[in-house]
C-alpha cells in the first residue's frame, strides 16, 4: 500500500508518517518512508511517502500509484494529486494555509476552485475541516492527529488502535488527552462516509 | 529485534554495534541525525561524542582517536567534506590504526544544499574506498562492516548515503550494542609524521591498497548479480529500488548487477556479469562513477557488450532520480512505449517556498539594517543558514550567498574593489565559529572597512537546533581583543535600538561588528502574541509587504494574525495606524 501525506512545513507531517510506519512495523509488515527534512520545513511544501508491504522498492511513490493521499492543506492536495492512482482516495483538510507569496500578491490561491477541482478529479474524496476539529480538541497542533483519525476510517493494513497508540508514543505525554480527542474527532468526521 | 529506523539512525546504530570510541560531526542536511542519534547512545555506552566547530576539526579529532587504535565515526554533508578535505587527503596517505568511518551524505536534487557534488568521485580522488547504501537496512550493515574494512586496509572508509537513504525510514533488524573495548594506544613512529619522503612511499602504499580493496569487494555481499537473459542493468545506491520497481511496472525481467562498492569497482564481478550480456544500461544518480569505470573495463578487456547510461543521454547527471525517470529511460533502452499516466491539471496553485518563521529574530535584524542603509548604496553579503531565506521577497536583504563563512571574505573583496560602497556581512553564530573566525582575523588585521552582522540566535537552527561554541564563547570579546573598536550589541526585537546600532556600525570608517542577539523562537515558548484591532487597521498593508511574516494574512480589507505568531512585536513597531499590539497570550 502506498500513502502520500502532503502539507505545509510545521503541520506535523513527519510525525504522521512515522506513526503509520511504526504501526505497520508493529503489525509485522515491511515499511519504507521518505520524508521532507531540511529547508522546506520552514513553511514550505512538504510531503511524506509511506509504503507498506513493498520491501524491495525505493521509498518514493511513483506517479499515479498512491492508494491514499492524506493532505493537511487543500492546495497541497492538488499539488500532489498526480501521485494518486485511478480509483484512489484523498482525505483533505479544507482550511488553507496562506503562504506569504499570496499575502504579497505574488501568487494567487483560489481555495474554492481548488476544492472544486479535487472533488471532480478524485474518485473517492473526503473533506474535513481538520483545523477546526483540532481547535475543538484543544490545540491547532493536533491537526495531524485529526488527519490520522480520519485516515483510520479507510481500509488500512493497520488497525485504528495501533495507529493511535503508535502516534501517542511519539508525542509528549502531557498532550495525550488533546491528541486522543483530536484522533477521535477526525475519525468521527468520516463516519459513514468511508467506502 | 526489528526497529523502525531512519537511514541516519540506522548508520548510528551500526556504529554503536561496532563499538565506537569517538563520534564527531558538524550539522548539515541530510546528515545531521547520524550524530544526533549517536549522542543519545553516548552516555549509556560511554564513548566520547561532540558537535565539533567544523568538519575539518571533526575529522582531525576522529583521526586522532583512530591513531590511538580507537574506532571513530565522523558524519557530515557533502560540502562538509570540502571543508575537511585538507585533512582527508593527507590522512589517506598516513592511514589509521583503529577503524575510521567518514559518513558523507550527498543531496541530489539538491533539497538543502548549494551543490549536487558526488562524494563517490571524491573518494576516488582521495583513493579511499566508498560504500553506497541502497536503503537504511543496508546502511546499517555497511556501517558495521566499514569499521572492519577500515582496520583491514588501514585506511579511512567513506560511507556515502544520499537524501533518500538518510531521510527514509525502514524496518531494520538490529543486533546488540557494544561498549567500546580498551584501545591499544598511540605508538610513536615516523609513519605518523607526513614529510615528502614519507608521502612518496605512502602514495605507492595507497595505490596498492586500492588493489587490495578491489579484491575484497569482488567477494563483497554488497555486490550482487542475478542473471535473466542477455540484457541487463547495473545500478547502485537508492537507484537499485527504482530499477526493481521499474522492471515490475514494465513487466520485464532483466539481468541485474547491484554495486554497493562503487570505488574501487569490483572488476571481476563486473566482467563476469558483462560476459553474459549483449547490452547493459547503467542507472546511477549523480556522476557516472560506475559507468566510466565499467566502460574503461569493457574496453580494456574487449568485452563486446553495448553500454548505455549517461554518456549517451539515457539518464541525466543532474537532479534526483525516481521510478518515473528510471522507467522512461529503461523503456527507451528496451524500445518499449512508456506513457506516463495522465492526470487532470489543477488550477493555479500558490508558490510555497520556505520562509523565515513567524517571530524569527533575523527578520528584525534584516529590516533594521535595511532601514539604517536607506538612502545609501550598501551591499548585503549573506551566508549559510536559516537567514539565507532573508534573500526572498519581501525582505530581499541578501545580495550574495556562496558557502559557509563566505560572507566575510566576499565583503572584503567587494569593499576593496569599490571602496565607496559599504558592505555588510550577515553571518549566523554557528557559521561564524565554523568558518568566520579566520575571516574575522583577516578583517581585523587588514583593517577591512566592512560591517559584520552576527545573527546570534543561540543555536544552529536550520539543521535542527544543534549547539555550537558560541553558547559558551564570547565572539564580541574576540573582536574587541583583535582591535575592532566598534563592537555593538542589539536585540532585533527592539527595532529602534537595532536601527541605531546598525547606523553607527555603517558610519564607522573601519571594521565594525554588531551582535544581534535573540534566541530562535522554535526553542523558546513565548507567552506573547500580536493582535490586530480591525477598527484601527487601515488596510495599508505595510506590515505584510515589508515583513512577509507567515503569521499574517489578509482578511478582506484588514490584516489578521494566525496562531503561529509568537509576539515578536516587529509588526506593532512599524504599524503607522497603531492597529497592531503585542499582548500576553
Amino acid at each position: 500500500m502506498n500513502i502520500i501525506i502532503a502539507g505545509v512545513g510545521g503541520q506535523g507531517i513527519i510525525l504522521a508518517s512515522r506513526a503509520l510506519a511504526e504501526a505497520a512495523l508493529e503489525a509485522g509488515l515491511a515499511v519504507r518512508t521518505a520524508e521532507t527534512i531540511g529547508m522546506a520545513q520552514r513553511e514550505g511544501a512538504v510531503v511524506s511517502h509511506v509504503r507498506i508491504g513493498l520491501p524491495d522498492y525505493g521509498p518514493l511513490i511513483p506517479r499515479a500509484t498512491a492508494d491514499i493521499l492524506l493532505a493537511f492543506e487543500p492546495g497541497e492536495a492538488a499539488r500532489h494529486l498526480a501521485c494518486l492512482r485511478k480509483g484512489g482516495s484523498a482525505v483533505v483538510a479544507t482550511s488553507p494555509v496562506m503562504p506569504v507569496s499570496v499575502s504579497l500578491g505574488a501568487s494567487a490561491y483560489d481555495v474554492d476552485a481548488v476544492l472544486r477541482f479535487l472533488e471532480g478529479a478524485v474518485e473517492h474524496p473526503y473533506f474535513l475541516d481538520a483545523a477546526a476539529l483540532a481547535r475543538e480538541a484543544g490545540s491547532i497542533k493536533a491537526l495531524n492527529m485529526v488527519m490520522l483519525g480520519a485516515l483510520s476510517r479507510l481500509d488500512l493494513p493497520v488497525g485504528e488502535q495501533n495507529l493511535l497508540e503508535a502516534a501517542l508514543k511519539l508525542l509528549p505525554p502531557q498532550t495525550e488527552t488533546v491528541n486522543r480527542r483530536a484522533f477521535a474527532l477526525g475519525r468521527q468526521a468520516l463516519e459513514g462516509l468511508e467506502k | 529485534m526489528k526497529m523502525l529506523l531512519m537511514g541516519n539512525e540506522a548508520i548510528a546504530r551500526g556504529a554503536v554495534e561496532a563499538g565506537i570510541h569517538v563520534a564527531t560531526s558538524y550539522p548539515g542536511t541530510p546528515a545531521s541525525e547520524v550524530f544526533a542519534t549517536l549522542a543519545r547512545y553516548a552516555p549509556e555506552l560511554g564513548f566520547y561524542a561532540e558537535w565539533s566547530v567544523n568538519e575539518k576539526v571533526a575529522v582531525e579529532l576522529a583521526a586522532g582517536a583512530a591513531y590511538a587504535g580507537g574506532r571513530a565515526i565522523v558524519s557530515m554533508k557533502q560540502m562538509g567534506l570540502n571543508v575537511a578535505s585538507d585533512a582527508v587527503m593527507s590522512l589517506a596517505y598516513i592511514g589509521v590504526k583503529g577503524g575510521l568511518v567518514l559518513v558523507v551524505a550527498d543531496d541530489p536534487g539538491p533539497h538543502s544544499s548549494q551543490t549536487e557534488q558526488d562524494t563517490r568521485l571524491f573518494a576516488r580522488f582521495a583513493g579511499l574506498p566508498v560504500l553506497d547504501p541502497s536503503s537504511p537496512a543496508e546502511a546499517y550493515t555497511m556501517t558495521k562492516y566499514a569499521f572492519d574494512l577500515s582496520e583491514e586496509l588501514g585506511l579511512p572508509v567513506i560511507l556515502r548515503p544520499t537524501t533518500r537513504c538518510c531521510h527514509a525510514c525502514q524496518d531494520v533488524e538490529v543486533g546488540s550494542l557494544l561498549p567500546p573495548r580498551p584501545v591499544p594506544g598511540f605508538t610513536r613512529s615516523p609513519d605518523w609524521v607526513i614529510l615528502p619522503s614519507l608521502s612518496a612511499r605512502k602514495h605507492r602504499w595507497l595505490v596498492e591498497q586500492e588493489e587490495r580493496a578491489r579484491l575484497l569487494f569482488n567477494e563483497s555481499p554488497f555486490n550482487t548479480a542475478t542473471l535473466e537473459g542477455r540484457t541487463g542493468v547495473i545500478t547502485g545506491g537508492v537507484s537499485y529500488g527504482y530499477v526493481v520497481e521499474t522492471m515490475d511496472q514494465l513487466g520485464v525481467r532483466l539481468s541485474l548487477l547491484k554495486i554497493g562498492t562503487p570505488y574501487p569497482l569490483p572488476q571481476e564481478k563486473v566482467v563476469e556479469f558483462l560476459a553474459h550480456l549483449d547490452q547493459v544500461l547503467i542507472v546511477e544518480e549523480q556522476e557516472p562513477v560506475i559507468e566510466e569505470q565499467v566502460i574503461r573495463l569493457a574496453w580494456r578487456q574487449l568485452i563486446p557488450c553495448h553500454i548505455s547510461g549517461k554518456h549517451d543521454n539515457f539518464l541525466p547527471r543532474t537532479g534526483e532520480f525516481n521510478v518515473d525517470i528510471v522507467r522512461s529511460a529503461l523503456a527507451r533502452f528496451l524500445g518499449m512505449k512508456s506513457t506516463p499516466a495522465s492526470v487532470p491539471a489543477p488550477p493555479e496553485l500558490p508558490q510555497r517556498a520556505p520562509t523565515l518563521c513567524a517571530g524569527c529574530p533575523h527578520r528584525g535584524s534584516f529590516y533594521a539594517f535595511k532601514r539604517a542603509a536607506r538612502g545609501r548604496d550598501v551591499i548585503f553579503a549573506g551566508d549559510i543558514g536559516c537567514y539565507t531565506l532573508g534573500a526572498a521577497p519581501p525582505l530581499k536583504a541578501l545580495d550574495t550567498c556562496l558557502c559557509m563563512g563566505a560572507s566575510l571574505g566576499l565583503a572584503q573583496g567587494l569593499a576593496r574593489t569599490e571602496p565607496q560602497r559599504r558592505v555588510v556581512a550577515f553571518i549566523g553564530d554557528s557559521t561564524f565559529f565554523h568558518a568566520g573566525l579566520p575571516a574575522l582575523a583577516n578583517i581585523a588585521y587588514h583593517r577591512a572597512p566592512v560591517t559584520i552582522a552576527v545573527l546570534d540566535n543561540g543555536t544552529t537552527a536550520m539543521t535542527g537546533h544543534q549547539p555550537h561554541p558560541g553558547l559558551a564563547l564570547d565572539l564580541a570579546a574576540v573582536a574587541r581583543a583583535w582591535g575592532i573598536t566598534c563592537v555593538l550589541e542589539a536585540d532585533p526585537y527592539n527595532l529602534e535600538a537595532t536601527v541605531r546600532a546598525a547606523s553607527r556600525a555603517l558610519a564607522e570608517p573601519g571594521p565594525s561588528l554588531v551582535l544581534l542577539r535573540r534566541s530562535c523562537p522554535q526553542l523558546t515558548a513565548s507567552d506573547r502574541c500580536c493582535t490586530v484591532d480591525p477598527s484601527l487597521c487601515t488596510g495599508c498593508g505595510l506590515c505584510l509587504e515589508e515583513l512577509g511574516c507567515p503569521a499574517m494574512s489578509w482578511e478582506k480589507d484588514h490584516v489578521t494574525i494566525g496562531p503561529n505568531c509568537n509576539g515578536c512585536g516587529l509588526c506593532a513597531q512599524i504599524c503607522p495606524a497603531g492597529a497592531l499590539r503585542e499582548v500576553r497570550k
